[in-house]
């Protein structure tokens, strides 16, 4: 909303010196946001003075119309100013800057030649005055102002406006009146109230209406102005606070409905009483109607919009905007007024089926004065007849009625309680009648005041809001009306004392410490969009079958080329790893810890549950079921060097076993151990993909991407990646089971082992252990061989055992036996060789 | 033995004489310091410590003398013995003192090079300011509550009061999920999370709820189509705004220093009533760049104060919803940006910087943590 200072004035009797800094400050303070301040008109000095055209020279010769014309300023002798506008007369009355003004935007007249003439001045157009976008032609004056006078003070051209943010909730205070109201209870200053006016009473002389919905409409008011004449102009004053409330004048009898609107908050609708066909009538459109709106546009209706309806169908979108079949025009002579009350969700609906914001369809949504129509239909009335000849004095339909506010209960105390402030009774009493309700406090007529504060202050009370104020339903919102014309600032501060916590759940330590982990093994974690391309659930290589296939669709993603929720957190990170890339960045290992969502299978539908209580177990449960599985999933991709290249030696590049190292470190951080064993998924490398089990548990896979991924996602050769699903690693709790640790000295024994070159170290390190049993205390394998002396299809495993005992010194014998047990497993389950 | 065993004057015995010990010790003395090294001590240490030492050689003569003489000889002897091994032991720390020096100086490397050998990680300063704003209500005993990203509409409307026309439902203010009524969507705001707790806990409740959001805004400087805020919400007997006030004071005072300021309007939520806005005022220019564009504040763009969030009293409909009777328990409720928090507290022009994954951002808030 924006409030223009001089307006406000007419209502509120502002100190001349308040600032629109102060006035600003104290809007906030009741809740309504400062956007900003604007000074308009600032910014013109100078000779800016009104002027009359005495002749119209034409100038040929040039691509464009040029005219040299000699204007009345005032002055002894007329200037020759030269103009590009060709919408002035001989006689008109324009704006002209003399040379030395300065315009909006720093724009300094001077006297100048140019096309061949001197142009001593500027003839203006309303945008170079800081008077709204128009700049078709120059301005032209309506009215008998004097040449040679100030035009600054004739247009009105300076002034301050606030603008307001209003929250939905207010809609009152989208107008003049409640803008008043409200500066009154931040000021404690008196306050006029516009639509305090005489109302004549509903007359049979009247344009015929009739209300056929009135869950959408509940009031509908008409008032006939006749014998308007269509040559008036809106005068100056109009058309200014106009601009500076941002609203664009267009002609007089719809600058004075959008004037009303702005002043008493009530929108109305001007026709053109000769293009109406029979009475108006209100309801829903009928299926397969069309109506063109005032902008032009063919609409085709939904049952759901209410209209306005003459004998020839729609006339116009009820509250939203109207037809261009009764429009206002040039000619137009008797006019029909309406104000109607229209349904706010039915508007809001309206609203966003037709993609038509206007500024009466955000006022009805907001809440509009039910019983507003009638001071509004008068002012309008006024307005026309005072500006443009109109008659205004039968004439006036009003149909239905709009419901009365409820009264609600309140407990005079509630408001100190909610607030912390504690307000006295008389406090609470004396705010709500302060911003419009009638407070009757039960017994209060027979109370005789000797009964003390304290019985007051226990005291229940009706509060019954007025009829501006569809917003206060509940003790609540009058609890909030009270603390905030108390000022929010009164409330103490206090910290609550809160009884002991419970810590982080063994979820949130997990994750946390896996994000740590990562981290300090030299991962970067980023932060990526969980959008993804329907392509690439394909180029990631996963099977229909697979849950990773299942993806959620968005309705309205924000490109069109990415509707699907993430099944798996590569694809951002490969979109963070191409970025850092294409930043001449070479050694990339980033990470990412989050959600994965994927689709159930059979997703069942989101049932209807009612709010106001408490919904059933079962009803919970139902909710629960509609929502997609959201595992969370730790993610890591790494690309060129792992370990940098330095004084020390030469860097070595990030492969297969970083990603399952990183995997690990993952995994560990949840107290977990992944164990590998090869496998072919998704989008990583046949031969170098391990699948990651924890117990039977298939938790994630690690390794190269597949060269076609890398080259699909256009990724750094021989990229490697690993995704785990954390949730599927679990988050037991149970206590760490340390082993006895032995004092007693190691045997350390080297084996090395000849195996097929297809068997997995995994096996036969898990042969090695479970033959040695638990004098072994580990086992690392340090070296793998392949070459001609073992043959074709061979290679070499040699481990290093380290053996021993809880509660002795091992001798040769048992360590050796140990080892060939060890062996002798190995040899059973994987046909391992001693290597000799 | 030099001589016989009796009759016997020890005075007599040339290896004892004072002057035979004397120079014994003096001719050690004088070789061992003569040892320009530890294999030369090395070398002259026999003859002077090791048994056929004249002092050792003194020593076995001491049988041959009557008994009640030997204490005396035995303990001259000793002393020379000792100050013959002490010289040794001087001159070997001495020599060993010199060596490792001369040994430590050519090992001697250039430490200031540099030693990054492994590469260096980083965690990402949302996921970092989302924990330590978590730690300080951990620390006044709230609770970590979490929820779903995709939510059922019911959590992340109906339940918080906001009506079936409301436009924060539309498709404009919130991602849906297909197909069309299928009555899920990506949560628009962690308060559903403040549904789901509840609904699951019995008051007193004290929670905290940190996580992702989603809107459907074209990403800019200003915005993201994906950040993360962090709700809170007690539920208890007595609770009212100055609670509230007092609680959002405490963090933003640990969150952004001890002389934080805050201020708050009136402000409208569905699910809050009353309900407000906190602004804090500028931490850097103090509001001090308000109407002074001689020093602008890029912090708070010279507004003097920065929006960091909603909150208000729990409106008594959500209550009911919930199951918790509005006139036994009152409670509030906060949402705050923890995108925006960074923003401002690091002073960040631009949000792309928050998600585009650049691993020298994340990098430089290492520390912060």
């Amino acid at each position: 909303m924006r409030v223009v200072m001089s307006w406000l004035r007419d209502y509120v009797d502002l100190p001349p010196a308040m600032t629109a800094e102060q006035l600003g400050a104290a809007f906030t303070r009741l809740g309504f946001e400062v956007e900003q301040i604007e000074s308009p008109g600032a910014d013109v000095t100078g000779p800016v003075v009104i002027g009359r055209v005495l002749d119209i020279e034409e100038l040929t010769g040039f691509n464009k119309p040029i005219r040299s014309c000699r204007v009345e300023v005032g002055q002894a002798a007329p200037r020759g100013i030269v103009c590009g506008a060709t919408n002035l007369a001989v006689g008109d009355l324009v704006v002209v800057s003399l040379p030395g003004a300065v315009l909006p935007g720093g724009f300094a007249i001077a006297a100048r030649p140019t096309y061949g003439h001197l142009s001593d001045g500027m003839i203006c157009s309303p945008r170079e005055l800081g008077l709204g976008e128009d700049h078709a032609g120059i301005m032209v004056l309506p009215g008998s102002p004097t040449p040679g006078e100030d035009a600054i003070e004739v247009l009105h051209l300076r002034d301050e406006v606030i603008d307001l943010d209003v929250t939905p909730d207010r809609g009152y205070a989208e107008s003049m009146r409640g803008i008043a109201r409200e500066a009154s209870h931040a000021l404690d200053l008196p306050a006029h109230d516009p639509a305090d006016l005489t109302v004549l009473a509903a007359d049979d002389a009247g344009w015929p209406a009739r209300i056929d919905d009135a869950t959408g409409c509940d009031r509908i008011s008409l008032r006939t102005v006749t014998g308007l004449d269509p040559a008036m102009p809106t005068p100056l004053w109009m058309r200014s606070r106009l601009i500076h409330a941002g609203m664009r004048p267009i002609s007089l009898a719809v600058d004075v409905t959008n004037y009303v609107m702005l002043e008493i908050g009530q929108p109305m609708h001007a026709y053109d009483r000769s293009r109406l066909a029979g009475g108006i009538g209100v309801r829903r459109a009928r299926s397969g109607e069309r109506l063109t709106t005032l902008e032009g546009i063919d609409r085709q209706l939904d049952p759901d919009d209410m209209v306005v309806s003459d004998d020839s169908g729609p006339i116009g979108l009820g509250g939203v905007m109207g037809g261009a079949s009764t429009e206002i025009s040039a000619a137009t002579v008797d006019v029909v007024l309406e104000a109607a009350h229209w349904d706010p969700p039915s508007i809001a609906r309206a609203v966003r089926r037709h993609r038509l914001p206007s500024e009466a369809a955000r006022r009805f949504e907001h809440g509009v004065d039910p019983q507003v129509a009638g001071p509004a239909l008068a002012r309008a009335a006024a307005l026309l007849a005072e500006h443009g000849g109109a008659t205004a004095v039968t004439g006036y339909t009003v149909v239905g009625e709009p419901p009365a506010p409820q009264p609600i209960r309140l407990e005079l105390d509630l408001p100190g309680r909610i607030s912390g402030a504690g307000y006295p009774a008389e406090v609470v009493i004396r705010r709500l009648e302060q911003v419009g309700c009638t407070v009757r406090v039960d017994g209060a007529e027979g109370a005789d005041g000797a009964d003390g504060a304290g019985d007051v202050d226990r005291a229940e009370c009706d509060v019954t809001p007025p009829s501006w104020r569809p917003d206060l339903l509940a003790p609540a919102d009058l609890v909030e009306e009270v603390a905030r014309l108390e000022g929010y600032d009164a409330i103490p501060s206090i910290l609550p004392t809160v009884p002991p916590g419970h810590g982080r759940t063994v979820v949130q330590r997990r994750r946390s410490r896996v994000a740590v982990a990562l981290a300090d093994s030299g991962l970067v974690e980023v932060v990526s969009y969980p959008f993804m391309s329907t392509g690439s659930l394909t180029t990631l290589g996963f099977q229909p079958a697979d849950p990773a296939s299942r993806a959620v669709r968005l309705r309205n993603p924000l490109a069109n080329t990415e509707p699907l929720m993430r099944t798996s957190l590569l694809p951002g990170l490969f979109t963070a790893l191409r970025r850092n890339v294409g930043r001449g960045l070479r050694d990339v290992a980033v990470f990412e810890i989050g959600c994965a969502y994927l689709q159930r299978a059979d997703q069942p539908v989101t049932p209807a549950v009612p709010v106001g209580k408490r919904p059933t177990p079962a009803q919970i449960a139902a909710l629960d079921a509609a929502l997609p599985d959201q595992p969370w999933h730790a993610a890591a991709v790494l690309a060129g060097g792992r370990d940098p290249r330095g004084w020390w030696g030469t860097g070595r590049p990030a492969d297969w076993s970083d990603a399952v190292a990183a995997a690990q470190v993952a995994a560990g951080a949840m107290g977990a151990q992944v164990i590998p064993r090869a496998a072919a998924y998704g989008p990583w490398h046949p031969g170098r993909c391990a699948q990651l089990r924890v117990g039977a548990r298939v938790v994630g896979h690690a390794g190269e991407l597949h060269p076609r991924v890398i080259s699909a996602m256009d990724l750094p050769a021989r990229t490697c990646a690993m995704e785990l699903d954390l949730d599927a690693i679990g988050y037991a709790d149970s206590p760490a089971d340390p082993p006895a640790v032995s004092a007693y000295p190691p045997v350390l024994l080297d084996v090395a082992l000849v195996v097929a070159a297809d068997t997995s170290a995994a096996d036969v390190d898990s042969a090695l252990r479970d033959g040695a049993g638990e004098l072994l205390e580990s086992s690392r394998l340090f070296d793998v061989y392949a070459g001609d002396q073992l043959g074709a299809g061979r290679k070499s495993l040699a481990y290093t055992l380290r053996l021993r005992a809880p509660d002795r010194t091992l001798t040769a014998e048992q360590a050796t036996g140990t080892r060939d047990a060890a062996v002798a497993e190995a040899a059973r389950r994987t046909g391992a060789a001693l290597r000799t | 033995m030099s001589a016989a065993n009796d009759p016997y004057d020890p005075t007599e015995v040339a290896a004892l004489a004072p002057e035979s010990l004397d120079g014994a010790i003096e001719a050690a003395r004088v070789e061992f310091e003569a040892a320009a090294d530890l294999d030369a001590l090395a070398a002259v240490r026999p003859a002077h410590v090791g048994d056929r030492s004249p002092v050792r050689l003194a020593k076995r003569e001491i049988s041959a003398f009557p008994p009640w003489t030997r204490p005396y000889a035995g303990k001259r002897v000793n002393v020379a013995i000792a100050a013959v091994a002490a010289a040794y032991d001087q001159r070997a720390v001495a020599l060993t003192d010199e060596r490792d020096a001369r040994m430590l100086a050519g090992e001697r490397v250039d430490v200031t090079l540099p030693a990054d050998r492994r590469p260096a990680g980083a965690r990402h300063p949302i996921p970092a300011m989302q924990d330590r704003m978590a730690d300080i209500f951990l620390a006044m005993g709230y609770d970590i509550a979490e929820g779903p990203e995709i939510e059922t509409a019911w959590h992340n409307f109906d339940a918080l009061n906001t009506g079936p026309d409301h436009p924060s439902r539309s498709l404009a203010d919130t991602f849906y999920v297909e197909p069309a009524g299928s009555g899920v969507v990506l949560r628009a705001q962690t308060s559903p999370v403040q549904i789901r707790a509840m609904l699951e806990r019995t008051p007193p409740i004290y929670v905290v709820c940190p996580g992702r959001v989603f809107r459907p805004d074209e990403p800019d400087a200003t915005h993201t189509p994906v950040f993360h805020q962090i709700e809170g919400l007690a539920i208890d007997a007595g609770l009212s705004m100055a609670h509230l006030r007092g609680t959002l004071e405490h963090f933003a005072r640990l969150l952004f220093g001890t002389d934080t300021r805050l201020r708050w309007r009136p402000h409208f939520f569905p699910f809050t009533e009353p309900s407000a806005e906190p602004d804090i005022l500028c931490f850097v220019c103090h509001g001090e760049s308000v109407g002074n564009p001689d020093r602008p504040c890029r912090t708070c763009k010279s507004e003097g104060w920065i929006e960091w969030g909603g909150c208000g009293m729990v409106n008594p409909r959500v209550l009911r919803t919930c199951g918790i009777d509005p006139t036994v328990y009152s409670g509030f409720a906060f949402g705050m940006g923890i995108d925006r928090s960074v923003m401002f507290r690091n002073g960040l022009a631009d949000m792309h910087d928050l998600v585009e994954g650049d691993v020298r951002f994340s990098a430089a808030f290492t520390g912060q943590a």
